[in-house]
């Protein structure tokens, strides 16, 4: 089969790309490989770990059950898109930092944009809830416990502002 | 772990997107939400030749909601049935069993179409279509028809679908007055793919005797089970817990669960019977207390 290609705009934590791309590229290897953001993890790739978990036009998605070429004219944001202008850490960055919310890490750009998107959608959750919203990411190091204070420590920090 | 190479083509109508399927037939699938498609073709499981993604044909997602009847757009995601108070007021089986359904992030993209159209058996919405007894639109570039859903389901991952035919609108009755319903679902985990899941209805008379009963399970065997007749000891009385007893044990002799490495046949039929139990008594007591 002669290759497919097509070429897409898109626009990635706010700067848009334009970029030629083969059919079959996964919108994961995608981001990592062509536009060198590495910060998006590839676990598993059939869609259980959420290491590769991106914000699609807001909502939390697996970026590695999505082709490249899907994301045309929609706007995507990673893990390096999370700190402010200044650089300074998003609040569940710095709560997971204060609790000891990761241990490898490698699980841990999915997790900050599946939780800061819930917190954006529920500021006032119950455990139940964060765990529950928490379910779709694995992690192997933490038994989760910290990465739930975190969230609920970020969600009471982002209330009072 | 990477999709094998394939033509990728945006359909920007249905009728773009009906005129590919009839050129490309087999050779081609329809990308929907792609949860269940891409991992398929990531494995190489599935390597399409072609695919038609319809993701861009805004007019394939929404709810249309009447008195008789609410109709679905195939491309509406779970995340936007779920986020529709209304709808789940109006289907609470569908609102039960959607936060069942793997993990958030897949419902944000997820669509009912493709779920229905992929036939998991152990997934939850091809049970409930038959407890509902929802009808299936379905398409082709010239010709149109309505499946029931007892006779869309063939066997595991098929349906009465053609070739050239697309799922273009979900039809779902609306439930009678005074009809319980309860969804429930055992899995390793939360999200996991159903060991059992149940569907139950039951329509309760003026007397609170039970007037009519809906019961289907996924998992449990190669297509979503419909097995409201073990309900029929149960109708035209008000059902008591010997009663509700004896219809779960009419379901372990209903069906026929292949078992897995997770759970054995008899484990699953186990679970059956126990779930058949609470979800009539649930939804018994919920068709009697109005919710």
């Amino acid at each position: 089969m002669d290759t497919d290609f097509h070429d897409i705009t898109l626009s990635v934590n706010g700067k848009q790309y334009r970029r030629r791309v083969e059919s079959r590229v996964l919108l994961s290897d995608f981001i990592r490989h062509d536009l060198v953001l590495a910060g998006t993890h590839v676990g598993c790739e059939h869609g259980v770990c959420g290491a590769c978990t991106v914000l699609l036009d807001g909502e939390p998605v697996r970026s590695c059950l999505m082709l490249a070429v899907q994301a045309r004219n929609h706007e995507i944001s990673t893990i390096e898109g999370l700190t402010n202008k200044d650089g300074e850490y998003h609040p569940l960055q710095q709560a997971m930092h204060d609790h000891h919310g990761l241990q490898c890490g490698y699980c841990t750009p999915g997790i900050l944009m599946t939780m800061t998107a819930f917190l954006d959608e529920n500021p006032s959750p119950g455990e139940d809830e964060v765990r529950e919203a928490l379910s779709g990411n694995l992690c192997r190091c933490t038994g989760y416990q910290n990465i739930v204070d975190a969230v609920l420590a970020a969600a009471e920090r982002m209330r009072s502002g | 772990m990477k999709p094998a190479p394939f033509k990728y083509i945006a359909a920007t109508s249905l009728e773009h997107a009906l005129s590919l399927k009839a050129e490309h037939g087999d050779d081609a699938k329809f990308l929907a939400g792609g949860q269940s498609l891409i991992p398929t073709m990531n494995f190489r499981l599935a390597r399409p030749a072609v695919l038609i993604d319809i993701n861009e044909i805004r007019d394939l997602a929404g709810i249309r909601p009447s008195a008789a009847a609410t109709r679905v757009g195939p491309l509406t995601r779970y995340r936007a049935l779920q986020r529709d108070a209304a709808f789940a007021r109006l289907f609470p089986l569908i609102g039960e069993a959607l936060p069942h359904i793997a993990h958030p992030q897949i419902r944000n993209h997820g669509t009912i179409g493709g779920n229905l159209s992929h036939a998991d058996p152990a997934s939850e919405l091809p049970a409930i279509a038959l407890a509902l007894g929802a009808r299936f639109h379905a398409r082709t570039a010239t010709q149109q028809r309505w499946i029931a859903a007892s006779d869309f389901f063939v066997s595991a991952l098929t349906t009465d679908l053609k070739p050239d035919e697309m799922l273009v609108e979900i039809e779902l009755p609306s439930p009678k007055p005074r009809t319980g319903c309860c969804f429930m679902e055992i899995a390793r985990r939360r999200g996991d793919f159903a060991i059992v899941g149940v569907a139950a209805m039951m329509t309760l008379g003026e007397q609170d005797e039970c007037a009519d009963v809906r019961l289907s399970f996924c998992g449990v065997g190669e297509t979503p089970v419909d097995a409201s007749s073990a309900a029929d000891v149960v109708v035209g009385s008000v059902p008591s817990e010997d009663a509700i007893r004896d219809v779960a044990a009419i379901v372990q002799t209903m069906i026929a669960p292949n078992g897995s490495v997770h759970a054995t046949a008899d484990y699953q039929r186990h679970i059956a019977g126990v779930l058949t139990e609470r979800a009539l008594q649930t939804a018994y007591a919920r068709g009697r207390d109005g919710h």
